[in-house]
């Protein structure tokens, strides 16, 4: 290996006093080479991410360590030399170019600005072309004039990216640069970093929660757990045989389209970082875990060529078979609980009336889960609002046990409004943070069900227990609660009106895949003991392809594919279906992407 | 079962007594409106009695002085509280009471009904304050009470504006529409998901509103149009004694001293309240 372009020393970094963020994180980047970081929420991957341009957000700050880009020390500088080194030796990539480009500088003043600030002004109208183009993005005069907001969120994840290459750094940092975008989106521009990687050998540190994207992008991954680098290998190592236990959890419990498979959570939930033990940060949620594992914080150990554990019992660790998921059967012949005919449904806005699904008509069996997918503005969300009676819809019926509902919630009966409950995407806003758990849960309990205040206290008791919460539970706040706790409070609320069908509006897209799984698999045994319907919407296909039977594709607002699960990821029929399932990350298949641009 | 909750509750309700700064608030505010309430009764001379000479400084006999008619000082001190109190709290809650409802629906209600609520309010706005309550005064006299009310209603445009940007805010999240999703009528979303998440808002906004009541109390009070000398009054012994600062700085400072500690302490209080909202004590009680 030539001289490494970034490394990383003992990086530590934290807030005042005893709280360490990010601790012992040491690694090494060739040119040329991509390394993913992968962590779930609170894992430091971010902060790390951010200290390798010598920035820590405000209330960190970098204890210890060395942060070397090709031979200059990052660290120990005053802001005005680690001004001058950023976007020269380092630039960075920000989870979400709609807040990072300044709304009122054109297009091509942004990289303008980035060629002042390092006096590189020569011959710059080529040159702000040239990265234009570099980016594939037009670089006309009229595209050079526009502002941010009159780009597209890929586009504008383009422009940051142009950004970051303009002085040609040897090293781009790339945090989580295409969450929030579509899946088509994401995959084009994941084409587009391995492109521009192979062509300008450039190293790459891509952050990220999602696996399959990492698997897909990166030569070598590093595992963070509780501040710590818990796992690092070469991608193809990590993915298949992985020897941390945290590492493991992590692959078995991301949803997968290509092989749609039983999905395995980790129990428990991260520890923070006021509370993270002497030992081993992961012993808690550990089944291997070994009175040893408590006493001191394993080191980072070399296992194999390039692949580092850190973990005592890493000899014991295997990666939990993977089960192709089992089908939950409906039985044959069974009514369809709700039917949707011929719906229709508008958005009015300043601008005038925007039709937002048309033509939607489907069915969902007792006991079945119908999923309905698509991008972000193909309705999906609205067809759920237009089903629990949030949105009045312009035309069409919905049925429930063969009645027609009204539009309105409030004009439904109590038999109705029961019947029929929603989860939301945001367990962060579903649950009002001035209400306990109790009451949130005992509420529709007593009002759709008319249940007394001490029948309804049993029932909350009842909901816990069925969602896997503890009983104590019932007198926190939301605000005390994780994500996936909060998650799991919703669906009891949801539960406590003993409906029959659930509409879960992408329920899982806010947690992490260790907790995703956890809430799956709940909602697939709730499915199995209470026979309750699911309408599950989500833009994510292994989500889907772990839990729903049928799935709907809508486009624009349009159903343009319907069918068995199975049949429509694996041999879809509509191109853009195809072109969802093709862009989809997938970990059992991380190499289509990775192949296809590298050959 | 019950007895434990009810005492958990208790428990809950108190927990925000925990901090040193409430605690000061806590015991400032009880000495504030003991001096109120039952220093009236322990003042050594009557309030409206001229012992000594205008504008003496504090001596044995006349502790804070005299004022500018020779009135104790400290005697009025003691009397005055109750009616500043009184009317600046009446009116504060009067326009909650009133403005409260109006910024929750009309937040919560959009379309017309904010429209027709909201232009009633800019209709309130309009008008000068002080000139408004000259006009009520004039018309229904020197009566204290039309002025506590017209004071009410110089509130109750900008509560019915802060509470309704709050509820517009509120309104979009996901446990309002849940409910909306239930079919819960209006008045029971207001009440149970939109009212508990205004008490920070109203808590932060209650404390300096009560200054400005007492504040507008004292304006009118200052006109002749209220509580009249020589009742003793805090607010009013500030205006009557100005021209005496320079001599017997007591005669002002005392009073001004007891409406700063009153307004003080409750916005501790307040501020305490409004933070420790959303937190079961179980939790508190593990951070210690």
């Amino acid at each position: 290996m030539s001289e490494p372009v970034l490394t990383v020393t003992e990086l530590r970094v934290g807030a005042g006093g005893r709280a360490v963020v990010v601790e012992d994180v040491s690694f090494e980047l060739a040119a040329g080479e991509a390394l993913g970081i992968v962590g779930e929420s609170g894992s430091g991957k971010t902060t790390v991410a951010q200290a390798l341009l010598g920035y820590a957000r405000t209330g960190l700050r970098i204890i210890s360590g060395s942060v070397r880009v090709a031979g200059e020390e990052i660290l120990d500088r005053s802001e005005r030399e680690l001004r001058s080194r950023r976007g020269r030796l380092v630039s960075y990539v920000p989870q979400d170019p709609g807040t990072a480009l300044n709304p009122s500088i054109r297009v091509g003043n942004h990289v303008r600005e980035v060629l002042k600030a390092h006096s590189l002004d020569r011959q710059t109208d080529g040159r702000v072309r040239a990265v234009l183009e570099r980016v594939e993005l037009p670089s006309d005069a009229s595209f050079q004039r526009r502002f941010p907001h009159q780009l597209s969120g890929g586009q504008q994840q383009r422009l940051a990216i142009a950004l970051a290459l303009v002085c040609d750094p040897p090293l781009v940092v790339l945090d989580e640069p295409t969450t929030g975008l579509d899946v088509v989106t994401q995959s084009r521009i994941l084409d587009e970093i391995s492109r521009l990687q192979r062509e300008s050998s450039v190293a790459l540190v891509y952050v990220s929660h999602d696996l399959a994207v990492v698997s897909s992008i990166a030569d070598r991954v590093a595992v963070m757990y509780a501040g710590r680098i818990v796992e690092e290998g070469p991608t193809k190592t990590i993915v298949t045989a992985p020897r941390h236990p945290y590492s493991a959890g992590l692959i078995v419990s991301v949803p997968d389209h290509v092989e749609p498979r039983q999905l395995i959570g980790i129990p428990g939930v991260a520890v923070g970082v006021a509370d993270r033990p002497a030992g081993c940060a992961f012993a808690a949620r550990c089944d291997l875990c070994i009175p040893a594992c408590e006493d001191a914080m394993p080191k980072l150990a070399r296992v194999g060529e390039h692949h580092f554990v850190r973990c005592i019992r890493w000899q014991s660790t295997q990666l939990p078979e993977v089960e192709p998921r089992r089908d939950e059967a409906t039985a044959p012949g069974s009514e369809a609980l709700l039917s949707v005919e011929a719906l229709q449904a508008v958005h009015h806005t300043r601008h005038g009336t925007v039709v937002a699904a048309e033509g939607i008509s489907f069915a969902v069996d007792a006991g079945a889960c119908v999923a309905l997918v698509g991008e972000s503005g193909s309705g999906k969300t609205t067809i759920a609002r237009c089903i629990v009676g949030l949105h009045p819809p312009s035309d069409g019926r919905i049925l429930v046990d063969g009645r027609r509902l009204a539009p309105l919630a409030r004009q439904r009966s109590r038999e109705e409004r029961r019947t029929v409950q929603i989860v939301f995407q945001n367990p962060y806003d579903s649950l009002n943070p001035r209400r306990t758990v109790e009451d949130a849960i005992s509420w529709p309990a007593r009002s759709l069900r008319g249940l007394g205040a001490r029948e309804a206290r049993t029932e909350v008791a009842t909901m816990l227990e069925r969602v896997r919460l503890p009983a104590g539970t019932a007198r926190r706040y939301p605000g005390e609660l994780s994500g996936g706790e909060r998650q799991r409070v919703a669906i009891a609320r949801a539960l406590a009106a003993r409906p029959k069908l659930l509409v879960c509006d992408e329920v899982t897209s806010a947690l992490d895949v260790s907790i995703q799984a956890a809430v799956l698999d709940l909602l697939a045994e709730l499915r199995r003991d209470l026979r309750l319907s699911l309408l599950f919407i989500s833009h994510d296909l292994g989500v889907v392809a772990s839990v729903a039977d049928r799935v709907l594709v809508l486009e624009l607002g349009l159903i343009c594919e319907e069918g068995a699960v199975r049949s429509v990821l694996s041999s879809p029929q509509s191109a853009y279906t195809a072109r969802l399932v093709e862009a989809a990350p997938s970990i059992s298949a991380p190499q289509l992407l990775h192949d296809a641009t590298r050959v | 079962m019950s007895a434990i909750s009810v005492g958990r509750t208790l428990e809950r309700r108190l927990a925000f007594t925990r901090s040193w700064l409430v605690r000061i608030g806590l015991v400032v505010l009880a000495f504030v409106l003991g001096v109120a309430f039952i220093g009236p009764y322990f003042a050594p001379y009557s309030p409206s009695v001229i012992p000594g000479i205008p504008f003496s400084p504090p001596s044995g006999t006349y502790w804070l002085g005299n004022d500018y008619l020779g009135e104790d000082v400290f005697s009025r001190v003691l009397s005055g509280g109750r009616t500043v109190i009184l009317y600046g709290a009446l009116a504060t809650l009067l326009a909650y009471l009133v403005g409260g409802p109006i910024g929750l629906l009309a937040g919560y209600a959009r379309s017309r009904v904010d429209g027709v609520l909201m232009r009633a309010m800019d209709v309130l706005l309009a008008f000068p304050p002080i000139l408004f309550l000259l006009v009520v005064a004039t018309g229904a006299g020197a009566n204290i009470y039309a002025l506590v009310i017209a004071i009410a209603i110089i509130h109750i445009p900008s509560i019915a504006r802060i509470l309704r940007a709050a509820t517009m805010e509120i309104s979009v999240r996901g446990y309002v529409e849940a409910a909306a999703a239930r079919g819960d009528r209006t008045h029971v979303i207001l009440r149970r998901e939109i009212l508990p998440n205004m008490w920070g808002p109203i808590v932060a906004d209650g404390g300096p509103r009560f200054t400005v009541s007492i504040l507008l109390v004292a304006a009118v009070n200052f006109l002749g149009l209220g509580v009249a000398p020589p009742t003793a009054d805090w607010a009013l012994m500030i205006s009557e004694n100005r021209a005496g600062i320079t001599i017997n700085a007591w005669s002002v400072v005392a009073p001004a001293l007891m409406i700063a500690l009153l307004t003080v302490s409750i916005n501790l209080i307040a501020d305490a309240i409004a933070s420790g909202l959303g937190k079961s004590v179980d939790v508190e009680a593990l951070r210690r």
